[in-house]
C-alpha cells in the first residue's frame, strides 16, 4: 500500500543514502587501514558539525526508507491489516531515528 | 495431461488422455476433452487466434494464451497441467470470474474520456508525433489477463490495479484526444496504484503480444511524480 508520497520519500531518502553509504564505507575502510583507536576516532568526530552532519542526515534517510520498505514487506509478505501499516510506519521510523540519532550524538557531543 | 476441476470452493486435478496431433494446441487439447471425454468440462474462447483474450490458462504453472500455444513447445517431459488463471477467482473449472480484473480497468481510469463530439472533426494526430508512439508500443493488448496472473505483487496485494490496468491507463495518458490527464493521474497514484510495482518484471516475460507493461507503470510513475513536484502542473 504505497502511494505518491510514500514512493517520493522512499525514492528521496535513496538518492541521499547512495553518496552516503560510500562515505561510510569509505570512512571505515580509512579508519582500519590506519589502526585508528576508539579515541583516536573519537578525537576526529567529537565537536564535529560535519560527521554530525553526515551521520544525521544518513540516521534521517535510513529511518525513512526502511520503515517505508518493511511497511511493503509487512502489508504483502506477512499480510498486516491495512489499518497497523500507518502505525508500524511510524513506529520503525521513529524506533530507527532514536537509535541511530543516540549513536550519532554519542560520537560527535 | 491433467485438467483441474472444480470450483469456487475447491477442486483439484483429473487425467485425461488426449490423441497427440501435428501442431496441436493446448486450447484443441482442451476442446477435444470436452467434445469426447468431460462434456461438462467448462473453459472460455471465442476467436482461437489470438484476437480476444479470452482464452488464458495456467500451462505447466504458467499463463498463456492457449489458442497460440503449441503443445510441443510447452510440455514438460510428458507433463502437461491445465488450471484456471493465477489471482482470480474462479467460477467452474477452467473458467474464471474476470470482474476484478475489468473493475480495475476502470479504477485505474482506462476509459476513453472523449473533449470532442461527433460534429467535430477526427484529431489529426501523426504517426512521428513522441506520445502517439509510446502509446503505439503500450496500445496493443487483447485483456486476456496474463500478466494479471503472473503479476507476483497481485498475489501479494489484492488491491493493486495490476498491470494491465495501468497499461491501458499509460496509453490513455499519450492520447492527445483524452480529457481525463489529471483525474487518470490521481486514479494511478493513489494506494493500489502505480507505485505498488516492484518491477518484478514477469507481465514483460509472459504477455503474450510483447507488450511492456513494467515500461508503461514506470512511465505512470514518472508522470505522477513529476506532476506532484510541479504542483500539480501536468504537461
Amino acid at each position: 500500500m504505497i502511494g505518491l508520497r510514500l514512493y517520493l520519500a522512499q525514492r528521496l531518502s535513496a538518492f541521499l543514502m547512495a553518496p552516503l553509504v560510500i562515505g561510510h564505507i569509505a570512512t571505515m575502510i580509512y579508519a582500519v587501514q590506519n589502526g585508528l583507536t576508539a579515541s583516536e576516532i573519537l578525537d576526529r568526530t567529537q565537536g564535529s558539525l560535519w560527521w554530525g552532519a553526515f551521520y544525521g542526515l544518513f540516521v534521517g534517510a535510513v529511518s525513512v526508507h526502511a520503515a517505508i520498505g518493511l511497511r511493503a514487506i509487512a502489508f504483502e509478505t506477512l499480510n498486516l491489516p491495512v489499518r497497523w501499516l500507518n502505525p508500524l510506519t511510524w513506529t520503525v521510523g521513529m524506533v530507527l531515528a532514536l537509535l541511530g540519532g543516540r549513536a550519532v550524538a554519542a560520537v560527535v557531543f | 495431461m491433467k485438467v483441474w476441476r472444480g470450483n469456487a470452493h475447491g477442486g483439484g486435478y483429473r487425467s485425461y488422455s488426449v490423441p497427440a496431433r501435428e501442431s496441436q494446441t493446448v486450447l484443441d487439447v482442451v476442446t477435444w476433452i470436452q467434445q469426447h471425454a468431460e462434456p461438462t468440462l467448462t473453459y472460455r474462447f471465442a476467436c482461437r487466434v489470438g484476437m480476444c483474450g479470452s482464452c488464458a490458462m495456467m500451462v505447466n504453472g504458467e499463463p498463456r494464451w492457449t489458442c497460440r500455444t503449441h503443445v510441443r513447445k510447452v510440455l514438460d517431459g510428458q507433463r502437461l497441467e491445465i488450471a484456471p488463471l493465477r489471482n482470480l477467482p474462479v467460477i467452474k473449472d477452467l473458467a474464471t470470474d474476470m470482474a476484478e480484473f475489468f473493475d480495475k480497468w476502470t479504477g485505474a481510469e482506462g476509459v476513453f474520456h472523449p473533449t470532442a463530439t461527433r460534429k467535430d472533426a477526427i484529431a489529426p494526430i501523426s504517426p512521428a508525433d513522441p506520445m502517439r508512439q509510446l502509446a503505439n508500443e503500450a496500445v496493443e493488448c487483447i485483456n486476456c489477463a496474463v500478466c494479471y496472473s503472473a503479476c507476483d505483487t497481485v498475489t501479494a496485494n489484492p488491491s493493486y490495479l495490476g498491470p494491465a490496468a495501468l497499461n491501458r491507463a499509460w496509453t490513455l495518458q499519450n492520447d492527445e484526444r483524452d480529457g481525463a490527464y489529471a483525474q487518470r493521474l490521481r486514479a494511478v497514484s493513489a494506494d493500489g496504484g502505480c507505485f505498488n510495482c516492484h518491477s518484478h518484471q514477469s507481465c514483460l516475460t509472459y504477455c503474450p503480444n510483447d507488450l511492456n507493461p513494467t515500461a508503461s507503470i514506470a512511465g505512470l510513475k514518472r508522470l505522477s511524480s513529476t506532476s506532484f513536484l510541479r504542483r500539480g502542473r501536468t504537461r
